[in-house]
């Protein structure tokens, strides 16, 4: 466990309704009344959470409860899918990004996102990294070099590739593809990192790697991680939030959460009855 | 049995020969053309031997024997021939007896019994005249303005040497006259297009007209000049003729001036014959055509289908590769979209004749009027774009492979994976961003993939080109050397409508069957080098997306 987990947060339960809100210190994210359709399916019922900035903020839930859709609220991935409609409000410093005039695309710069797979573009592995620097408009040679070289460390990927930046990104392991894009992501220098189950597709020992790579991140960036493996979410979380079936349940600091849940449901999942 | 059945093994086996089958099809297909179209050029013994005819009348007869066939002894005595024998069959010779110009025909079955003992006579010369076909015949003299320089053992070498000049002083005057006179016709013309220009829009002043005078005046001056250049070099090229005895006994004399090869068939060495045979065959691929395209190289077939083809690609990627990225990418999927997609898919099987008359109504009467009426009307009534030519042929090929590039690129873009797209979008791409540079390039080999199908059927369509644009023979090339270079209106020669052409419609079917061959052999070589191109370009492609799935 980390420091930031040994220190035990002021908990703010003003706002908490059936669902404890965010305890914290300062909040990166607040979620206020949020409702997502699929259709006529209402796949998030009234989701109050407030997640706290430069802490890791899990999401754990059996499948299908909601908690990558909550996620991709975030970056408004969901904007992609035809069906989906979004009411309520996601503030990001006190701005709703579903208001009509938020760029998206500016957005999402400042809400990198990382997937379940690995997804390096076809391209080196320079390019991969300068890709979201390039699209802003930066082409200057300098500049992208000492940004790729910066994101790539930052990643924990720079000892690993220095010699090879040219290779294609689809070369490397896929560890290390899942750092690359990780370090995609950073070379943006955003304030939110989303990871959608960063680590199931990969092997125990990669796993450890991007587990270590999140805990140090989080010096510098928000990060809201969904996995389904409870232990990692115990290992690399300050906060926890637990979903059922488009409800969020609980949500606390992560020790808490797993020794003393204070919500039924909460317990019969991480004690394993169900999930 | 049964065993067998249940193992799968007769499915194997049944699947194996499917391919087998195909590819002896596909190897038959090449050796065939090979063997009778590569053979068309080494040279053949040339027999001497005696013909007795109905009457009983003896003749001497000189030639290549070129097929042979067996025929009912009964047939033979029914039209006229007394054979004593008691086979029931017995063959007869194709020969080859050239000299079309004195005896009418050179192509002639002879039955078997009819003829005396073959020799091959070491001095009988075979001729390839720039007109009437081949001669054969024994030579007896050389002559310089008439008078005998050579006769005998002599009259040979002198031939060659003398043969060396006359083509060199022929290569000299068709240069003279594809080049510089082309040259001044064209200038000539376009001198009088913008004088008729001037003249509709009743701009034609006096001093406007005495400067076209004038002009033209100096371009007649020029061309009167070449054709005195012209003339000398026919007179030059007329000095030298030489004379045979031909196979009925007859002496004749041949300007050097008609001969482009002459050859002692049944006195070369396998070295010889090997350098004529490639000579011949470099001559196939790089000359114009000669004799009513039976004689002669293929080279305008080959640059006019190599060209459309280029064309028609230049024309077909763009669209077809826009049309699917708005119909996968931007269209909202559904019933709309989904019955385009079934029409497209359709339009690939309409046959192609129906896309020529398209062409022909569409774009060379209605298009290219329309273009005539607007942009050129100092040539009225000849036609510009208003009748059939190169780009109305490319793009009536493009319309019909339009369906493959644009099937193939959909393919394509909808084998992108959505992890990739939602990568890029989720680093802050717009949606054209993330177009441009990544599912594009990704979906790259895919439309490759399209071009490489549309080449393939492009380059082997005919019929809709008969009437958009192929002529069997084309005056000048669609690119040349006079400005704007690129003439888009220019009618081509195309080696599919070529094949046609020489097979089905020359005069002489004998003479030319070999060069159907031929010509297939090499249309297939040009369809698959164009291909290997492509396919080329593609792996390459590939090579950069490696690892990624399904593409």
């Amino acid at each position: 466990m980390n420091d930031a987990n040994q220190k035990t947060h002021a908990m703010d339960f003003s706002d908490m309704g059936r669902t404890p809100s965010a305890p914290t210190d300062e909040v990166a994210i607040s979620v206020e009344n949020l409702d997502l359709y699929y259709g006529e399916a209402k796949a998030l019922k009234s989701i109050n959470m407030k997640i706290p900035k430069n802490r890791v903020t899990a999401f754990i839930g059996p499948s299908g409860c909601g908690k990558s859709t909550l996620l991709r609220c975030f970056n408004r991935m969901n904007d992609l899918v035809d069906i989906c409609r979004v009411e309520g409000k996601i503030n990001l410093e006190g701005k709703n990004i579903y208001d009509k005039d938020v760029n998206v695309a500016l957005l999402r710069r400042r809400v990198g996102m990382v997937f379940q797979k690995p997804n390096p573009f076809p391209k080196s592995i320079f390019e991969n990294v300068a890709y979201g620097l390039r699209i802003m408009g930066v082409n200057d040679k300098e500049v992208l070099t000492a940004a790729v070289e910066k994101a790539l460390r930052g990643a924990a990927l720079w000892n690993e590739v220095k010699d090879r930046l040219q290779d294609s990104g689809m070369s490397l392991s896929g560890g290390q593809q899942q750092r690359l894009v990780i370090a995609r992501a950073i070379a943006l220098e955003p304030e939110i990192l989303l990871l959608d189950e960063p680590a199931s597709a990969l092997d125990p020992i990669s796993t450890a790697k991007i587990e270590e790579l999140v805990d140090e991140m989080k010096d510098k960036y928000t990060i809201v991680i969904v996995t389904h493996n409870m232990q990692q979410a115990a290992r690399v979380s300050d906060y926890t939030a637990f979903m059922y079936m488009g409800d969020l349940i609980e949500f606390g600091n992560t020790d808490t959460l797993f020794v003393k849940p204070t919500q039924k449901q909460t317990e019969d999942y991480i004690t394993g009855r169900f999930g | 049995m049964r065993n067998w059945f249940k193992s799968g093994e007769p499915w194997v086996w049944m699947t194996a020969g499917a391919v087998a089958l195909s590819l002896v099809m596909v190897y038959a297909v090449v050796w065939l053309t090979a063997a009778q179209g590569l053979v068309h050029w080494w040279p053949t013994p040339v027999v001497e031997t005696t013909f007795t005819d109905r009457d009983g009348t003896k003749t001497r007869l000189i030639g290549e024997v070129r097929n042979r066939e067996e025929v009912s002894l009964i047939r033979l005595r029914e039209s006229g021939y007394t054979i004593e024998s008691t086979d029931k069959f017995t063959n007869r010779y194709l020969f080859k007896q050239g000299n079309r110009d004195i005896s009418g025909v050179d192509f002639k079955w002879y039955p078997e019994p009819m003829l005396g003992e073959f020799t091959y006579p070491k001095d009988v010369i075979s001729v390839e005249r720039r007109e009437w076909g081949n001669f054969y015949g024994h030579l007896k003299a050389v002559k310089q303005e008439g008078n005998v320089v050579a006769e005998g053992p002599q009259a040979w070498d002198e031939l060659q040497k003398r043969l060396e000049r006359s083509n060199d002083l022929f290569k000299q005057i068709v240069s003279i006259e594809k080049n510089d006179i082309g040259k001044i016709n064209y200038k000539l013309e376009r001198l009088r297009l913008s004088e008729r220009k001037l003249e509709i829009q009743d701009k034609l002043t006096a001093d406007a007209k005495a400067d076209f005078e004038k002009k033209r005046e100096e371009l007649n001056v020029e061309f009167g000049g070449i054709q005195e250049r012209l003339q000398a070099l026919r007179e030059q090229i007329e000095r030298d003729s030489f004379v045979a005895t031909t196979m009925d006994g007859q002496e004749v004399e041949v300007s050097f001036a008609k001969m482009a090869d002459a050859i002692l068939p049944n006195d070369m060495s396998v070295f010889e014959k090997t350098s004529h045979y490639i000579h011949k065959l470099i001559e196939f691929v790089l000359d114009d055509p000669r004799e009513a395209n039976t004689e002669g190289g293929i080279f305008p077939a080959i640059f006019g289908t190599v060209m459309m083809v280029l064309l028609m690609s230049a024309m077909v990627t763009p669209l077809g590769i826009m049309a699917a990225i708005y119909m996968r990418e931007y269209a909202k999927q559904g019933p709309l979209i989904q019955m385009i997609r079934i029409s497209v898919n359709n339009l690939a099987g309409v046959p192609s004749i129906v896309y020529g008359v398209f062409g022909l109504g569409f774009f060379v009467y209605f298009l290219g009027g329309n273009i005539d009426a607007l942009f050129f009307p100092e040539s009225h009534p000849a036609p510009v774009f208003g009748s059939p030519g190169i780009l109305w042929a490319s793009l009536t090929l493009a319309l019909l492979t339009l369906p493959v590039v644009i099937v193939a690129t959909e393919e394509g873009l909808s084998r992108v994976p959505r992890t990739i797209r939602e990568g890029s979008l989720a680093l802050g791409g717009t949606k054209a961003e993330t177009l441009w540079r990544t599912v594009l390039p990704i979906a790259s080999p895919a439309m490759m993939t399209g071009l490489i199908l549309a080449i393939a059927r492009a380059a082997g369509e005919v019929a809709p080109l008969m009437l958009v644009g192929v002529v069997k023979l084309a005056p000048s090339l669609p690119l040349d050397g006079n400005f704007p270079f690129l003439h888009m209106e220019r009618k081509f020669m195309h080696l599919g409508f070529h094949i046609y052409d020489v097979g089905f419609q020359s005069p002489n079917v004998e003479a030319a069957r070999p060069l159907v061959y031929a010509t297939a052999l090499l249309l297939v070589i040009i369809i698959v080098v164009l291909n290997l191109f492509a396919i080329r370009l593609r792996n390459r492609m590939r090579e950069k997306m490696r690892g990624l799935e399904g593409v």
